[in-house]
């Protein structure tokens, strides 16, 4: 029987720094065993068990997209957060890469296993995001891509003779990387966000956060949030979603106090104090990426994988994926989709009509 | 503006990458277990049996709680249903529990139609997750979900074999929902009968084209336990709520005159086996079985009576809604035919009622001009007699005038006469 969540690791995590928020497991595991018969005991926790057993078969997937102008570090971010070569990096000098002229989606997808859980990980490239010189609509084609998704996703599920499991492409997750000027957001960050947080999670990222001191970082942070919050822009976990009074606390100290977070990312490993860290090595110190006191990468793995991973793909079918359904089907009067997708919708506040 | 320049390059094949230190993703199924413990479980289980058979003291006894109410009587004149449901918590792990139970199966002098109201509740839930998930707005994350998820068929412990009422409802059943067959009361059968009666189920279910639920044996850790319990299908169980004392402990049993039977006593009866399956082991499986294959199947037949199909893969969006497009038509030309329909009808009530009113007024018209003719006839009548009457007194009067003329005259002769005489007679009268 797999013991899921072993404490006795032998790889040496970083995490030791921050401690590690691991879901508490809702009922102890008990032994199976027709001789497990105490009084008055049924077994209806032994569900708990039986659930476990059957999603670790099915195995998980994930898809998370990542935006922002080239140079903001978004591949080596993706390869630190799961510690493997899954985002291929651009900036390596290639003669042959051009910025591209358009906007560019490229979904590449990789599967990785982990203390006997199975996950199909797919990152969604968004290259040229940002980088003409006129940029208007470039989150169209973005948009456009995440809607696909959904359309794909809703043709499956209303076929006569349905796949036992149908293949989840939806966008769960959408990291969006801030540049770090210090000053305030972009308007096309604005106008971004704005668009997009309707359709999908969008998790706010500050780029290369070790250009910036403490201070800076904090009136920079504090600036971003009273301007996404000014702009009326709902960003991951939305206020409107939170299920109980435990979430809700839990979700509004992550809301107004760390995020954006301010990351650094980094694959090159550097001897510190004994230990081998992931770092970036410059004249003045090494930045240790996952030291809580040098930057909140720590943070936001935990954040988006060891608690919130499930979250995110719930809120994006349960939430995202049927304000799309009611839209499309509604346009078309009631009838099944036929060809084509549903243009974006217009930009407007947050989705006060989902809450039911 | 830029454009749209989608580059896919997921490669299906998608190669598997290995991890160079701890990501943490190995809480995915802790973090899904969790928000499945906050939302709860639900578990319908439906038991069809005959009455008196033991369904409720199984039910009470399975889950260690009283939970129905009163006995019922052998005279109802059909099948009923009856559901009750009931909030369990066991350490954190809240579960909504329904049982529905036969009322009335098999007491029928023609159990001709015993098995419809079953079929029929069966697909009423079906219907109902059905039609939330074909609404537009809809919830799903949060329906209570009221699909049968297993259906514990109790077999009456005649020692023989099934009855064919058995044999009927459970072919019925075995396409909508997981049948687990159960042989109830079995303390009335002796261990050497039970074997040759579980033989002799199985066989008839076999030859019958019956499928019961197979416990699942593809994960390896139940594999092997499942697959010998495969083996002791159908259960034979015995019911009890009382606790009696034997050795030191309270155990559940059944106390007889030359033993005692305990419930929870593997020798004495499968009951362990079927908690362990049905409760400890298999639950998850069966609510599986039954969104993934009974309630697919009943949508696949029910959309495709309503007029769906899939053709292949680049036909398909289009058919539907082609389909959807016609339907709706054909719909909307019904809807006018209809409203045609009454249009004309209510025009050609009027008519005729208008025709009837008309009819009435010319006959009253008619009465009434009778009626005045009738009067004016009579008016004339009574004129004439007036008439008559009149000229009859005015002859009357002349003649009594000339009558009285005359016989005043006379009487003035016969007086002068009378007087003459009177005072000849009388020298003293002197009227002169």
């Amino acid at each position: 029987m797999s013991k899921g969540f072993a404490e006795n690791r032998t790889d040496v995590t970083m995490s030791e720094l921050v401690a590690e928020p691991r879901p508490k497991p809702a009922v102890p595991m008990k032994p199976l065993g027709i001789s497990s018969n105490l009084l008055g005991y049924i077994g209806i926790d032994t569900i708990i068990e039986q659930m476990r057993k059957k999603t670790m078969k099915t195995g998980f997937d994930f898809n998370i997209m990542v935006v922002g102008q080239s140079g903001l570090g978004k591949s080596t971010l993706i390869n630190t957060l799961f510690k493997s070569q899954v985002s291929r990096k651009s900036a390596s000098w290639n003669r042959e890469e051009k910025i591209p002229k358009t906007v560019e989606i490229k979904a590449i997808g990789h599967v990785i296993e982990e203390g006997g859980v199975k996950m199909k990980l797919t990152v969604i490239d968004t290259p040229g995001f940002g980088d003409q010189i006129n940029n208007e609509n470039c989150w169209e084609p973005i948009e456009k891509y995440i809607n696909e998704q959904y359309e794909k996703f809703l043709k499956e599920e209303v076929n006569i003779a349905r796949k036992k499991r149908i293949p989840d492409t939806r966008v769960h997750c959408c990291l969006y990387f801030i540049s770090p000027t210090g000053h305030s957001l972009r308007p096309l960050d604005l106008e971004f966000m704005k668009h997009l947080s309707k359709v999908v999670n969008i998790v706010p990222i500050i780029a290369k956060a070790d250009t910036m001191t403490l201070e800076e970082k904090m009136e920079f942070k504090q600036r971003v949030r009273k301007e996404l919050e000014v702009n009326g822009i709902e960003f991951y976990p939305q206020k409107e979603f939170d299920e109980d009074l435990e979430d809700k606390t839990e979700n509004d100290k992550i809301r107004q106090e760390s995020m954006p977070f301010a990351v650094v990312g980094s694959d090159k490993e550097y001897q510190v104090n004994g230990k081998r860290v992931l770092g970036r090595k410059t004249p003045w110190g090494i930045i240790e990426v996952e030291n809580l006191t040098h930057c909140e990468f720590a943070l936001l793995r935990d954040f988006v994988i060891r608690t919130h991973l499930q979250d995110l793909k719930e809120v994006t079918h349960n939430i995202h994926y049927e304000t799309y359904r009611a839209r499309r089907l509604n346009d078309n009067g009631g009838l099944p989709p036929g060809e084509g997708v549903l243009p974006p919708a217009p930009a407007s506040p947050c989705p006060a009509t989902i809450a039911e | 503006m830029a454009t749209a320049d989608v580059a896919r390059q997921v490669d299906e094949n998608c190669r598997t990458v290995p991890l160079t230190g701890h990501v943490g993703f190995d809480s995915l199924p802790d973090q899904l277990v969790n928000k499945s413990v906050s939302q709860g479980f639900c578990f319908n289980i439906l038991c069809v049996g005959e009455t008196g058979v033991g369904k409720s003291t199984l039910m009470d006894t399975l889950f260690n709680t009283k939970l129905e109410g009163e006995t019922t009587t052998h005279y109802l004149p059909g099948v009923q249903l009856r559901s009750n449901t009931y909030d369990l918590q066991e350490s954190n792990v809240g579960l909504k529990l329904t049982v529905v139970s036969t009322v009335g199966f098999g007491d029928q002098i023609n159990k001709e139609d015993s098995y419809k109201p079953i079929v029929e509740f069966i697909d009423a839930q079906f219907e109902a997750y059905l039609q939330e998930e074909l609404k537009i707005r809809r919830v799903l994350h949060s329906y209570h979900d009221s699909r049968i998820h297993v259906c514990l068929y109790f077999i009456a412990p005649t020692g023989h074999s099934l009855k064919s009422l058995d044999l009927v409802t459970m072919k019925k059943l075995d396409s909508k929902v997981n049948i687990i067959p159960i042989i109830a009361k079995s303390d009335a059968i002796a261990k050497s009968e039970l074997t040759k009666f579980k033989i002799k189920i199985t066989s008839e279910l076999v030859s019958n084209g019956v499928q019961i639920y197979q416990f699942p044996t593809d994960d390896e850790s139940v594999a092997e336990l499942n697959g010998t319990m495969n083996g002791h299908l159908p259960f034979a169980v015995v019911g009890s709520t009382e606790e009696l004392k034997i050795g030191n402990k309270m155990v559940k049993a059944r106390q007889y005159p030359w033993g005692t039977v305990q419930v929870e006593n593997e020798a004495h009866c499968d009951f362990v086996k079927l908690r362990e399956m049905l409760i400890r082991i298999n639950m998850e499986d069966l609510r599986e079985q039954t969104h993934s294959r009974h309630y697919e199947l009943y949508r696949r037949c029910k959309l495709e009576e309503m007029g769906f199909q899939d053709t292949d893969p680049d036909n398909k969006p289009f058919s539907l809604q082609e389909t959807y497009e016609a339907k709706r038509n054909e719909f909307l030309g019904e809807l006018q035919r209809k409203e045609e329909e009454m249009r004309q009808m209510f025009v050609q009530r009027v008519k005729e009622k208008e025709a009837e009113l008309k009819e009435a007024e010319k006959e009253l018209h008619e009465k009434f001009d009778r009626l005045k003719k009738i009067h004016q006839e009579e008016k004339k009548k009574l004129e004439d007699k007036k008439k008559t009457l009149d000229e009859e007194m005015n002859a009357f009067k002349q003649r009594k005038s000339a009558a009285e003329l005359s016989q005043g005259q006379q009487a003035g002769s016969s007086q002068t006469l009378k007087r003459d005489k009177e005072k000849k007679n009388n020298p003293w009268l002197c009227t002169e």
